[in-house]
């Protein structure tokens, strides 16, 4: 009983100050210390949120046609850098991963699926680009589904296309590129890497020809 | 592979084995109520605790007495916890309007961070209230790994104990390991955590429009503070369904670094508290270096299998590192090692998803979990089970060289061989059997998602990594049907969920209560002084004993199970589905 009765009191104090008070705390410390980041790093443009930094999304726009179900189809926007594919519909809310093993069928099919939309965007601008080209980032999902970042040899294949839709010069595009690319530990771990919304977004404020 | 990714998990391996002898000192002060540079401030509250729960830190308890408090403690959280989830409607901070999970996938989760083991059946941010989260969930993260030091300290003083039959007491050890330890790391880690832009607020849902005009909903919430415990409790249960691999838990590189060093360090340090505790700091170092050599094996493999095409993309044409289920931002090496160090602490958290590791990429995950969770191993719990593997390896050495089997001074006899073996035994006899009955029966097939040995691969993992109380997966297994993002009309899968459960119960509380009696059985032993005769435990030569123990003992019972799942699939390049 007496034994019982400890440990009643232990979990209520516990629950307390592990469950509340060191949350609420920790809440309260890091809103004051860093207030962006702790709400999630939103990006505004012109006012408006249109994402996070941290958090992948989908440049694609509808195309005006509708699918067999009557959803309307989306295509890649091609002025604007795509992110890595996501079969989670980028969804920072609801994230989960496809689970297909390295040796199912099904991601064979997928893998194959995703090369083929590279290439046929890609291909037109950068010729002489295959399968065996394509960096692995490009066609491959990641796990949170939500990746916000590219390798750099995508960013530069991509480069070719941006330049061209949007009218500016590839050293331009290549500048911008290199602006943002980041690499970890002052340059010595890590892969280099791109933050795709942030390089899209630079895009946008070049000034149009 | 790169250099700059060998150049990473050395880096990494320095950093652990250099904070090693300074943590495992401040520990080894606090477990013996030294005063600390925090006892300032932790001091009076520990005080209030004491005199709140009534307990008198000056009454040792025997191990009996010990054992009780631990399964009375974790039979209220339980029932807590359990309670928590069942009505999480009822409490603030639920963005979404959640409402309760069903019973049984309740129960596996209740079993699931009781336990230490955070295995994963329902999907964070989309089954669980910000509340149920911390209130429920983060709680147990700091309890069950204070629950897991401080059966390791009791344990720790019955080897050391020249007289008596007292492992300390219960509640004043977890106290310490609360105050001391877990806490203000979790503060610093947490804080850390933030500044790299994992979120830490109570806003709930907010809504975005992206540039393309693409709709968008984002979800924050008390992440960091939790994400900070999961890794240095071992606990590994993430705020969101992907855990860190989400950007919200685990932003950059470097929170990805700060994170496996979380995980590893208090396992590692407790080596050194351990030898500190038996005045011998050889023999923490011995079990420190049989716990490296194991790991730098694992870590190597991974690391060099996932920088290989897998079958399913030389299908599809393509070449190049396997990043499938893998974050851009770690890339393979940070990737690799996260996955090693998760599953060999009995950590569970994952910064990529390990359903989508090559087939020998998946051999290693699965295998560190195998030999018990000791290699690191979760806070604690690794070491008293790697000192069991220890006292089963004097026990074996001393019968091959024809010595009477000593530790640390005192004889290896009988009873502590017996609840050694029980210790060490009932844990992988529980894996092959659920496994099993899992994939005998049609109860199981509901769970398997993926195709051929893959799917065979998926249920052995469920089970090695639940009984284990690790609580990573290959995640396509499932004991939770969830049709449309919120959890009207969702259900569980009873045969799974309470398979899993019960699992994870007894694999946590055998060995945890094997290694008590051991302790309670040497603690009143005289100790020997060392003599010609004694075989030394604290030596590399012994270190090797170790490593042999564990890997016959434990890792040898699962080559089968291993040979027909990720093995076959690493040596052939066949496609299933």
């Amino acid at each position: 009983m007496r034994e019982l009765r400890t440990a009643v009191i232990a979990a209520l104090a516990l629950t307390v100050a592990l469950g509340l008070a060191y949350p609420l705390a920790m809440t309260g410390a890091a809103q004051l210390i860093f207030p962006g980041r702790a709400d999630g790093s939103m990006v505004e443009v012109g006012g408006r949120v249109v994402g996070s930094t941290l958090i992948g999304q989908d440049f694609a726009r509808p195309t005006g046609r509708k699918d067999a179900a009557g959803d309307p189809v989306l295509a890649p926007d091609p002025r604007y850098f795509q992110s890595r594919p996501s079969v989670t519909g980028y969804a920072p809310a609801a994230t989960f991963f496809n689970n297909q093993g390295p040796n199912q069928k099904a991601l064979a099919g997928q893998l194959d699926g995703f090369a083929r939309a590279y290439l046929a965007r890609e291909r037109p601008y950068t010729p002489g680009l295959t399968r065996r080209g394509i960096p692995s980032d490009a066609v491959t999902t990641s796990a949170s589904g939500v990746d916000p970042q590219i390798s750099e040899a995508n960013a530069r294949i991509q480069a070719n296309r941006v330049a061209r839709r949007r009218g500016l010069p590839l050293a331009r595009v290549l500048t911008l590129v290199d602006d943002h690319a980041s690499r970890p530990l002052f340059g010595l771990a890590g892969p280099k890497s791109i933050n795709v919304l942030q390089l899209n977004a630079a895009l946008d404020r070049e000034p149009s020809r | 592979m790169t250099v700059a990714g060998w150049i990473e998990i050395v880096l990494f391996l320095a950093l652990l084995t250099a904070i090693t002898p300074p943590l495992g000192a401040y520990m080894a002060r606090v477990f013996r109520g030294e005063p600390v540079l925090l006892t300032r401030v932790a001091g009076p509250v520990e005080r209030v605790t004491y005199r709140l729960l009534r307990v008198d830190p000056e009454r040792g308890q025997d191990w009996k007495g010990y054992a009780r408090s631990v399964l009375v403690l974790s039979a209220v959280f339980g029932g807590v916890l359990y309670l928590i989830l069942r009505t999480q409607s009822a409490f603030p901070w639920n963005p979404r309007n959640l409402g309760a999970p069903p019973w049984d996938l309740s129960f596996n989760t209740a079993a699931s961070f009781l336990t230490n083991t955070n295995w994963q059946y329902y999907a964070g941010e989309t089954t669980l209230s910000s509340f149920s989260q911390m209130a429920g969930l983060a709680v147990q993260n700091f309890v069950s790994a204070g629950v897991g030091i401080a059966v390791l300290i009791a344990f720790i003083r019955g080897l050391a104990a020249r007289s008596g039959n007292h492992l300390g007491v219960f509640y004043v050890d977890l106290t310490r390991a609360i105050l001391y330890v877990l806490l203000p790391l979790s503060v610093v880690v947490g804080l850390v955590l933030v500044s790299q832009g994992a979120v830490q607020s109570l806003h709930g849902l907010t809504e975005a429009t992206g540039l393309t005009g693409r709709p968008q909903t984002f979800l924050t919430g008390p992440v960091a503070s939790q994400e900070a415990i999961k890794e240095l409790g071992t606990n590994g249960g993430g705020f969101f369904n992907v855990n860190s691999a989400m950007p919200y838990e685990n932003p950059t590189w470097l929170s990805n670094f700060v994170e496996m060093l979380a995980i590893l360090a208090i396992p590692a340090a407790l080596t050194a508290t351990y030898g500190r505790m038996v005045e011998n700091r050889r023999q923490g170092w011995m079990v420190f270096g049989a716990m490296m050599s194991l790991f730098v094996v694992a870590v190597a493999v991974v690391y060099i299998a996932e920088a290989h095409a897998t079958p399913a993309m030389q299908a599809a044409g393509l070449t190049g590192d396997n990043l499938e289920g893998k974050e851009q931002r770690f890339g393979i090496a940070s990737s690799a090692l996260f996955t090693a160090v998760t599953t060999a602490a009995s950590c569970g958290a994952v910064n990529a998803a390990l359903e989508a590791l090559s087939g020998f990429g998946g051999v290693v995950p699965m295998a560190q979990i195998m030999t018990g969770e000791v290699i690191w191993g979760g806070v604690g719990s690794g070491l008293y089970s790697m000192l069991m593997f220890v006292i089963l390896g004097v026990f074996i050495a001393g019968l091959m060289v024809g010595r009477t089997p000593e530790f640390l001074g005192k004889k290896i006899e009988a009873r502590e061989v017996k609840l050694t073996v029980l210790g060490t035994i009932a844990v992988p006899m529980m894996v092959l059997v659920a496994t099993a009955v899992a994939i005998a029966t049609k109860w199981g097939a509901p769970s398997i998602y993926d195709h051929g040995p893959q799917g065979f691969s998926e249920s052995l993992y469920a089970y090695t990594s639940q009984t284990n109380n690790n609580g990573s997966a290959f995640a396509g297994y499932t004991g939770f049907v969830q049709p449309n993002g919120t959890n009207a009309g969702a259900f569980g899968i009873s045969f799974a969920d309470v398979l899993g459960g019960l699992a994870m119960l007894a694999g946590r509380f055998i060995p945890l209560l094997a290694a008590l009696a051991v302790a309670g059985a040497l603690a009143g032993k005289r100790v020997a002084p060392a003599g010609l005769g004694t075989l030394r435990t604290d030596t590399p030569t012994f270190g090797v004993v170790l490593v042999a123990v564990v890997l016959i003992v434990a890792l040898l019972t699962f080559v089968p199970a291993l040979l027909l799942g990720p093995v076959v699939q690493g040596l052939s390049d066949q496609l299933y589905g």
